[in-house]
């Protein structure tokens, strides 16, 4: 009896330790250098700590936020959140934004710490910047006047509408680069140059065919041209591994071969779709011949929030949109 | 005695978390090259076009292997790509394997397989720590841990990259686990492999291949590969992809009519590693 108290005991002592620093649900992953990877398995955080402070891309659900900021007090208790930078629109990735930036603060100054904020205007510590690109601010406000599809807490405080951005922090440059038309119009792939690491939001997922929201903007194109940027970004150590590290929005810490195999996969599948689009066939013609079959043991679903028939419509109707991309 | 308790459990747990020491039955250090008595036509020439006989392969591995182009490996960033573990030890290889010891114990902690073949080095974790995350890298090589099994070295590999289960485009998913025994017998080294791939596979592939231990060590000059990548063509376009569309291979039936074999052997699956494939085949 007291032997099976004991094994018992130190099987739940042992089952506690092995938790300890880690949010149920949760996993943490050192990247390279300065950057770590935040995973609740469904989308990634990248999480860049430093002596200026903590530096977050993306934030994952609404519903994940508050837990995403105890890991972030877990991992560096002391240091503010400073910013949080979002590759895209998505929910899965902005969704958290609120509360994450309520968690942090802002250095700011004069009259502009009256601009930043909810709890600036009432003399309270500014919250922590949120940057991305004026195209995720235009997806969560609705500035055409209907229902903003996020609370005004989530929304972009800093955005840019140009072709890339530099931020310089925890004593590295940044690089924000839009892609345009990738998985939505509001893509940004974001460089950390002395950690080498890039974080890719949708436009690469290593659980799923790539997400493409053509009702916001997305296009095949766009994907195979930002998995191109990626690839031409990175830089292996040696026989086309290691050396830059590329974080997946959805999935695991990958390198630039992973990318490449990707890359051929949606190119290939491409081309596909619009060989049988060439040739009269019809959406439900082309489903029906599996243009994915290759790779649907990998990539595929017949279920969930994403499916293999998703993602073969989303590449039709990206072709055959009258704009061309 | 609740003291005595939560005393015998904290050194319960103290223990458990301490690296278990692996006793190896055989010392399989030493320098090795690779025999080529098995398999030689596709080890060294290597396997023609459209040859899948007796791989145990799905409808996925065969469309995506129908679409390979052998052109891509002209692609840049295709052409330094290592052979993943599951086929880079049958390659034409030379192989030192060599044990890491702690400094205090002269227990075994790893055991380090360097291989000629690009130029790899595998570390086989003997110390019992657990394989990482799902969320991990993948690595040409993976992650290994292993255990004797009485003269028996059995290898466990997960987190390896995407390649290929044959040289000629059937593809290897990233989901593979390898399983690896060695066992040694004089001075030679039987080595079996035992991939499972839930993505491309319907069964384990098994395969079994013999290396001969060197009297002397290699020269460090027989462990080198570097390699380059470099423009092969010109006007390759950026982000090019060489394929065939479904229907549009023209090499695929070239092994069939060179061997007189039936398509349906050629085309591979699990039944055809069996010998009762050749009853319908008549």
């Amino acid at each position: 009896m007291a032997l099976r108290v004991l094994v018992t005991m130190a099987a739940v002592a042992g089952a506690v330790t092995l938790v300890v620093g880690q949010t149920a649900g949760f996993e943490t992953l050192p990247v390279h250098g300065q950057v770590s990877m935040v995973t609740n398995g469904r989308s990634n955080v990248l999480l860049q700590s430093g002596p200026q402070g903590v530096l977050l891309v993306d934030a994952l659900s609404e519903t994940d936020g508050a837990r995403l900021v105890d890991v972030v007090r877990s991992r560096a208790a002391s240091k503010p959140i400073r910013y949080v930078v979002n590759t895209h629109a998505d929910p899965d990735f902005t969704g958290g934004n609120a509360a994450v930036a309520a968690a942090g603060s802002q250095l700011v100054a004069g009259n502009f710490a009256g601009q930043v904020g909810q709890r600036a205007v009432d003399g309270a510590v500014p919250q922590a910047f949120v940057v991305a690109h004026e195209n995720v601010l235009k997806a969560m406000s609705a500035p055409t006047g209907g229902r903003p599809a996020a609370p005004f807490g989530a929304w972009p405080t800093d955005t840019f509408f140009q072709g890339e951005r530099t931020m310089y922090f925890n004593g590295e440059g940044i690089f924000l680069i839009h892609v345009p038309h990738a998985s939505t119009d509001g893509d940004v792939l974001v460089f950390f140059r002395s950690s080498d690491v890039i974080a890719a939001g949708d436009i690469y997922n290593t659980l799923e065919y790539p997400r493409i929201d053509v009702a916001r903007g997305g296009h095949v194109n766009g994907v195979i041209e930002g998995l191109n940027r990626l690839i031409d970004l990175a830089i292996p150590e040696q026989f086309t591994e290691g050396g830059t590290r590329i974080v997946p929005g959805r999935g695991r810490i990958s390198d630039e071969f992973d990318v490449v195999e990707y890359r051929d996969m949606v190119t290939i599948v491409r081309d596909r779709v619009q060989a049988m689009i060439a040739k009269g066939q019809t959406l439900e013609q082309i489903k029906g011949a599996r243009p994915t079959l290759d790779w649907d043991p990998r990539y595929g679903s017949t279920s969930g929030p994403w499916t293999t028939a998703q993602f073969v419509e989303a590449v039709y109707r990206s072709l055959t949109a009258k704009e061309g991309r | 005695m609740r003291r005595a308790l939560l005393t015998a459990s904290v050194v319960c747990v103290a223990l458990a978390g301490l690296p278990r020491p692996a006793a190896a039955q055989f010392d399989i250090t030493g320098s090795y090259n690779a025999i080529f008595h098995e398999d030689q036509p596709e080890r060294i020439p290597g396997p023609s076009l459209g040859d899948y006989l007796g791989l145990p392969i799905n409808d996925s591995a065969r469309a995506f292997a129908e679409a390979w182009d052998a052109s891509r490996l002209t692609v840049p960033e295709h052409q330094c790509r290592a052979h993943s573990s599951p086929y880079i030890m049958r390659g034409p290889l030379n192989m030192r394997i060599w044990d890491e010891r702690d400094a205090e114990t002269e227990q075994v902690v790893a055991i380090h397989v360097d291989i000629s073949n690009f130029q790899q080095r595998r570390t086989v974790w003997m110390d019992g720590r657990p394989h990482p995350s799902r969320f991990a890298e993948h690595t040409w090589m993976g992650f290994s841990t292993g255990v004797w099994e009485g003269d028996t070295l059995v290898v466990t590999t997960t987190h390896i990259k995407q390649m290929w289960h044959r040289r000629n485009g059937l593809p290897q998913s990233d989901q593979v686990t390898l399983t690896e025994r060695f066992s040694l017998h004089g001075s030679v080294l039987t080595y079996v492999t035992i991939t499972e791939d839930p993505a491309y596979l319907t069964e384990p592939l098994v395969k079994s291949t013999n290396m001969l231990r060197n009297q002397r060590p290699l020269p460090p000059q027989q462990l080198l590969y570097p390699c380059t990548a470099v423009v092969e063509i010109a006007d390759q376009p950026r982000g090019a992809v060489p394929h065939y569309l479904p229907g549009q291979n023209p090499f695929l039936k070239e092994f069939a009519a060179a061997h007189r074999l039936p398509e349906t052997a050629t085309r591979g699956g699990a039944a055809t590693m069996y010998p009762e494939f050749r009853a319908t085949l008549k």
